[in-house]
Parts: structure tokens; sequence; C-alpha cells
């Protein structure tokens, strides 16, 4: 640590040549530096998620009463299908990616990630293709309408728009390969000696897993929707059955890539998670190995259940049985998990910081999202579950209070290190209750609206869905509007706060980026670092 | 300082628990809103509905006992109650333990979900068989045996009231978005066969008082059968997005005793008898059909 320490407090004459940096936007254009990159995926990935919230919004108010009162069906269809690309691609992946570029080289005691240009390509690449997505919206043939899943023959309807919507998938998925090519190389190689697998953090775990799927799925997706774009503009017939083509393939290879993918977006907020709670509970992970090993289970079974998606096209009764018992094992490695985490909370001395607030509001609620998952799992009830806003409630609660609360719980709990100042509790802890509350106002009377028979993507509705559709309006925008203030924490935590933190940061706190200055020196751990059993969370795990 | 966080959380958890059992219980009977799955009105449906309660209560009951614990921990487990953590890392007992358990319980829902999804998926012997055709945006019925067929379209007046700012409120509409021109007229308790296909882009075919929604994709034709219990009117709605009015194309289902129906059956292939049998009083609005 000393080290470091003095490095980064010589004068800048005294540094060593790569730790000049270029002032201005030239540093955010050419940096190769895996904390400059970090900051620019999660800079990113939070206007991402303001753009794909204001078309939550707009969706919420067309939706508020029966009748249409704002915005035209098309348009409305055009919401739906960019709110969902937008919040998945734009906003949760490079999240996640953004903790991993900031995170893993200081839990692992690695100088940067192994790959840095290759970093600074795989995020310059997302404004670009974000930019050409949200731009279709302003051409005459109008945005992605047919829903994120992209199911032709409804898709190949879309004008000429829809090239540059393929396109800005093909540059997403290049953009993700790279940046899982990027976490492999960095976890398998710059471990600092000592650093043995089982002695990871559980971020590192699960992000290191979330990056084989991220490799095996992008490329399904880009094939994928390579297909629609030569049926749509060069004739070919993949998906047109009137040209010997097959409209199911599309889905089955479709949710090959899709199902990987919602575990894409959850497997590192376990990890996240996983470290929050040990910390404020002031007690070691329960379980560390059966976290590992059912992080992996899950991983494994995300790649034979895809069709569970599908159940109401159609397939031959064993091939039901077959998805439908795959998908309820999945509850086993899940709850695994989540008894894990109770079991680390039993018996600890816990404070309740507005991360951990976060951390257990997440527990509870993705442990109701996977609940409703695994009624979602019986195929034949899934027969009147499916398309209806019960699914509705079901993803945004694995989604919205699993994935995004744990990057928010993330972001509170590294925010100290980032910044070097500390954001305001009080203020976070507003910010907390009133998300807390709001998304369950929004999402829980989603499932009633789904039961009654209101199928998903509609713009209007008969009047008898109208009373929780107004409720689950209002939670969504006091849900939207909450955000702001978490807008305001980071900026005050990062402009204004005079509160400045320590190393340690939170007193339970264990890993090697706790024993890094706050804020982390531009450069961190050019010469590894010795292993302290004291100092890392997982250090006696093997026995 | 311990004793109001004890209290606020205390209370917290008895204000979502009174919140949950309003809702759950109370809030459909003072706002007439239906918050649970139908029931339905065949066989399929009455066992998708009492095995999504038995699996609502499994879920409901490993949920409290979850979160019943973490709830202790907070209450109990806390630093500012002077509680000092103790240092257990693991128990490969435990793991043991909350691995077989759940594997248990998934056999126990495996085993009617099996037998649901049998009597689902195989068919009977069936009396009858319509084939649905889903167009953007209407469906298309037609009785192969009887050589009766039409299309079936959103009522004129939802088709109305629904147009952006169109100054009519949905709650003057009779039946909003859920009516159609022409309803599909069925026979009860008689064993149906539907053949479900589409012209232009995948739709779904749902009336949730059946029990299953089955998609409509063109190119292929899906399978389904029903034996409606109770005569009676049905509604549901197109439920796989099918571009601009996939919100736009309802499904109502007349279901008429077996006599009634062979009667409308008549009347259709021979429209000029309409006179005759107009009087039947339990056959609803008799006139839509005059134009078939």
């Amino acid at each position: 640590m000393s080290m470091e320490t003095t490095l980064s407090h010589d004068t800048p004459a005294h540094d060593d040549h790569h730790h000049d940096k270029p002032r201005g936007l030239a540093r955010w254009l050419y940096t190769t530096n895996h904390k400059d990159i970090g900051t620019l995926y999660l800079v990113f990935s939070l206007l991402m998620f303001f753009i794909g919230g204001s078309m939550a919004m707009i969706i919420r108010a067309e939706l508020f009463m029966p009748g249409l009162q704002l915005v035209e069906p098309e348009f409305f269809n055009q919401m739906t299908t960019m709110h969902a690309l937008i919040m998945v691609f734009g906003a949760v992946m490079p999240a996640w990616v953004g903790f991993a570029n900031w995170m893993l080289p200081m839990m692992i005691g690695a100088p940067d990630m192994a790959l840095p240009r290759m970093n600074n390509w795989s995020f310059w690449i997302l404004p670009f293709a974000f930019t050409m997505l949200l731009s279709t919206l302003f051409m005459d043939s109008g945005g992605p309408a047919a829903g994120w899943t992209l199911y032709p023959p409804l898709s190949l309807q879309g004008g000429q728009s829809f090239a540059f919507v393929v396109f800005a998938v093909h540059m997403m998925g290049i953009s993700s390969i790279m940046g899982s090519i990027n976490v492999i190389a960095t976890i398998l190689n710059l471990r600092a000696p000592g650093m043995t697998l089982l002695r990871m953090p559980l971020f590192v775990w699960t992000w290191l897993i979330t990056a084989f799927l991220l490799i095996m799925v992008m490329p399904v997706l880009a094939g994928a929707v390579t297909m629609l774009l030569t049926d749509h503009f060069f004739g070919t017939s993949f998906f047109n059955a009137a040209g010997g083509g097959d409209p199911v393939m599309f889905q089955h290879i479709f949710w090959f890539f899709g199902h990987p993918e919602v575990y894409i977006m959850i497997l590192p907020a376990f990890g996240v998670v996983s470290e929050i709670i040990p910390t404020f509970a002031r007690k070691p992970l329960f379980g560390y190995s059966a976290m590992v090993y059912a992080t992996a289970s899950i991983a494994f079974l995300s790649f034979i259940v895809w069709a569970h998606h599908m159940f109401t096209v159609g397939m031959p009764l064993t091939g039901a049985l077959f998805f439908m018992y795959a998908t309820m094992l999945i509850a086993v490695p899940t709850g695994v998990k989540v008894f894990n985490w109770v079991s680390t909370m039993w018996k600890g001395s816990m404070t309740f910081e507005t991360p951990m607030l976060f951390a257990i509001a997440f527990v509870v609620l993705f442990t109701i999202g996977g609940l409703s998952g695994l009624m979602l799992a019986i195929a034949s009830v899934d027969l009147q579950y499916h398309d209806t806003y019960f699914v509705v409630a079901h993803f945004h609660y694995v989604l919205v209070p699993g994935s995004v609360f744990a990057l928010m719980a993330g972001a509170y709990y590294w925010l100290p290190k980032w910044t070097g100042h500390m954001y305001s509790e009080t203020w976070g802890k507003i910010h907390f209750w009133v998300s807390a509350i709001s998304v369950n106002i929004l999402f829980f009377p989603q499932h009633y609206l789904g039961l009654a028979g209101m199928p998903r993507r509609i713009p209007d509705y008969s009047t008898q869905f109208a009373d929780f559709n107004m409720i689950s309006s209002i939670g969504g925008f006091i849900f939207g509007a909450s955000q702001l203030i978490f807008v305001g924490v980071i900026v005050h935590c990062v402009y204004k706060s005079r509160q400045k933190a320590t190393a340690q940061v939170w007193e339970g706190a264990k890993g090697l980026e706790w024993t890094l200055p706050s804020p982390a020196p531009y450069h961190t751990f050019d010469t590894p670092p010795v292993i302290d059993e004291t100092t890392i969370a997982h250090a006696h795990s093997r026995h | 300082m311990k004793k109001p966080n004890t209290f606020i959380v205390v209370a917290a958890v008895a204000a979502a628990v009174i919140a949950a059992t309003w809702l759950l219980l109370a809030a459909p009977g003072y706002t007439g809103n239906e918050i649970n799955m139908t029931r339905g009105v065949t066989s399929q449906s009455t066992i998708n509905y009492s095995l999504h309660m038995t699996v609502l209560w499994i879920c409901i009951v490993i949920g409290i006992i979850v979160f019943s614990a973490m709830f202790v921990s907070i209450v109990l487990h806390r630093k500012s109650r002077g509680y000092n953590p103790a240092q257990f890392t693991h128990s490969t007992k435990a793991e043991i333990i909350w691995t077989v358990i759940p594997v248990l319980i998934l056999v126990v829902m495996a085993v009617p979900a099996t037998r649901a999804l049998v009597n689902m998926e195989v068919a009977p012997e069936t009396e009858m068989t319509v084939k649905i055709t889903g167009f953007q945006w209407r469906w298309k019925y037609e009785y192969v045996e009887d050589g009766i067929s039409f299309i079936s379209s959103l009522d004129p007046e939802s088709n109305a009231a629904r147009r952006l700012a169109s100054g009519t409120p949905p709650e003057e509409v009779d039946n909003y978005l859920l009516e159609v021109d022409k309803p599909l007229v069925l026979p009860a308790n008689t064993k149906i066969k539907f053949l479900i296909t589409a012209d232009d882009v995948i739709h779904s075919w749902w009336v949730p008082a059946l029990g299953w929604k089955r998609d409509a994709v063109p190119g292929y034709i899906n399978e389904a059968w029903t034996e409606i219990m109770e005569p009676g009117i049905y509604r549901g709605q197109c439920a796989e997005l099918c571009g601009r009015d996939h919100g736009f194309m309802p499904i109502v289902l007349h279901v008429l005793p077996r006599a009634e129906y062979d009667a409308w059956v008549l009347e259709q292939q021979n429209p000029e008898s309409v006179s005759r049998l107009a009087a039947s009083p339990a056959r609803p609005s008799a006139t839509a059909y005059e134009n078939e």
C-alpha cells in the first residue's frame, strides 16, 4: 500500500512516464486506464438508464387510464421495444462492465485490465451504437416496434431503419465480446501471487462466469439478427414460411442467446451482494465454495432452458416436459444463494448503511421475482401466464429491484473508494426508501393485472384493468423521479462532499481494494501486493 | 437508539403484512377488480387454476420462512444492540439440507405439473373442428365440418372510442376493447378441436376462461382442444405482439347449449330460415349473424 501511495503523491515531474495523462476530452478519448474506462462505462450507463427510463415514463403515462390519451399505438410499440433494448444493452450491461473495469484489477491485485487498448475500443463503440439505435426514432420508418425480441415476421415489417437496429446490435455485441475477453484474460492471468481462484472475491467469480456466458451467446445473437437483415433486404427466407423458412427457428436461436443474457445481467448482481452483506454483517460470507458452484450451475442451466419462453408456440410434449423440469431445477442453486445470504446475515453484527439497505432489498425482491419465475416454469399454467403482465412483473422484479438495486448498492458501496469522499448517508437512505417503496407500487400490481388477463405490450386496455394500472403508473412516476436523488447524491459526493473517506471506508470491509487509499490512485498495484490472509475476505475458505 | 430501530422494523413489517393482506383479500371486494387467475369453464382451466394456487401457496410459504429468518436476523443481530458477530463460515450439512429439500419440493410440484401438461397436450377424440387464422388485426373462424366461415373484428363502437383523443370515455362503451362484430359461436359440452395458424405475423389466441393460449404462427398449424362446460359469453385478446393494433383484436366466444348451437348452424347454412329461429331468447344478439 505504502508504495502506491507515495507514487501517486509525488510531484508530477517525478512521475513515471505513464503517469502522465492528457487533460480534457483527450484523456477520455485515448485512455487505456481501467479506472477511467470504468467511469466512462458507468456514466454512459447512467445516461442510458435515464433515456430508457423516460421511455418507461411515456409507457406508464399512456397506461395511466384506459383509452389512448398521449401517443399512437405504433409509437407506443416503439417505446416498449426501445425501452427494453436501451435498458438491457445500454444501461444494465455496460454498468456491470463499468464495475468490472473499476473493481476487478483492484480486487485481484492487478495493475490494470489485461488488454487496455481493446478496453478503450470496447467502450467507445457503445456511444456510436446507441446513437445509431436512437436515431431510428427520427427516421421516416420509425424505431423498431416489434419488441426487443425482434420476432419475425413482425420485425421484418419495419422499414429501412431496421438496418440501423441490426448494425447497432452488432456493435453492442462486438463491444460485449471484447469486454468479456478482457475480463477473462485479466482474471486468469493477472491475479496477484497467492490470489488463488478459490480466494477470489465472489464479484470476480460471478464476472468470470458472466464473461464466458457473453462470449458464448453474443455471436448467436449476431447470427440471428444477420439472418433477419438478409431476410429483410436481400431476399433470403431464413424465417419466412412462404419461402421455406421457419419463424419459430428464430425464437429458438434468439432465446438460446436470450436466456443466458438474463443471467448475464443478474450474476454480477449476485457477486456485488455477496461482497456487501458480509461487510455490513461483519461476518464472512457463508458457504463461499457453495456460492461459486451455485453460480456455475446457474450458468450451465441457463443454456438448457431457452424454450421455456416458447411453451405457447407449440412443441412436442416431451420437449415441453424437458424444458419445464430444467427450468424448475434453476430454483435449486438460486435457493442455495439466497439461503447463504441469509446465513451470512444470521448472527452477524449488522448496520444498515445505504449499500446494505439496497442489498437486503435485493435479496427480498429478487426472491419474489425468483418465486414467480418458478410459477412461470410450470408449462401448463404458463399457457395462462405467458405474454401477460404477470411476466412483465416477474422480469421487472428480477431486473429492477434485482439487477438495478444491486448496481445501486455497488455504487454506494464503492463510491467513497472511487471519489475519496463519503456520499450523503441521509440522502442515500432517502433515495433507498423512496425507490424501494415505489418500485413495489410500480410492479406488484402488475402481477394482479396479468392474472386477471391483461396481455403485455398493449397501449390501451379494457376498463376492468383501470385501477391497478393507475396505481402502477403512480408508482412508476415516483420511482422515476426518485432516481434524480441518486444523481444528486453522486454529484454531491464527487464535487461537493467534504467528508474524506478512509482507505477502509467500511468497518467490516475486507478485500484488496480496501488496502488502497481513497480515492484509489490512478495506477494501483504496479507491483503485485503481498496477499495478507487477514485482508482478503476468503482467505480461510479452503482447509 | 436501539428501541426506535426495532420498533421501526417491526412496524414496517406489520404494515407490509397488513397491506399485502388487504390487497390480496379485501381489494377485489371493494374495487371489483379481479386479481387472480380465473377458474374458467374447462377441465384445463380448472386444473391450471388449482395448480397455480398450489404452486403459489408453496412459494408464499417458502417466502414467509426465508423472509422471517431474515427479519428476525435484522431485528436481533444488529450492531446497535451490541451484538457480536459469530464467525462461522460454512456448513456442508446445511448446504446439503437446503439443496435436497428444494429438490424434494420441486418433485412434489413436478408430479401434478406433468399430469396437467399431459392432459393439456394430448387431445381426446374431438367432435368438431374450428380453424382459427390470425390476421393483422382480426380473427378468421372456419367451421371445418359445417362449412361456415367469417371474420371477427373489433366492435365498431370500441373502434371509434379507442382513437387518440376520440372524445368518448372508455367507461361509456360496453365491454370496451373486448367486444367484436361477430363472435365465435360454440356448443357447450362438446369436445372441440382448434387448428390455429396465421396469415401474416405471429398472433396468439387466448381466452382465459378456456385455460390456455396458443400462438398462431404463419406456416404452422397448431392444435389445441377444449370442452366448455357452461354456456355463456367469454372474452379474450390476442396475446402476442402483432404490430400497431395488437391491443385491438379481441376474441369473444358465445357458448350455446348444444340444441341452440345446432339451430345456429342451420341458420348460418340457410339464412332464409332466420325468422323461424330468431325467436330463441337465449341466443345472444341474433341479428349480428344475419349478414353472414
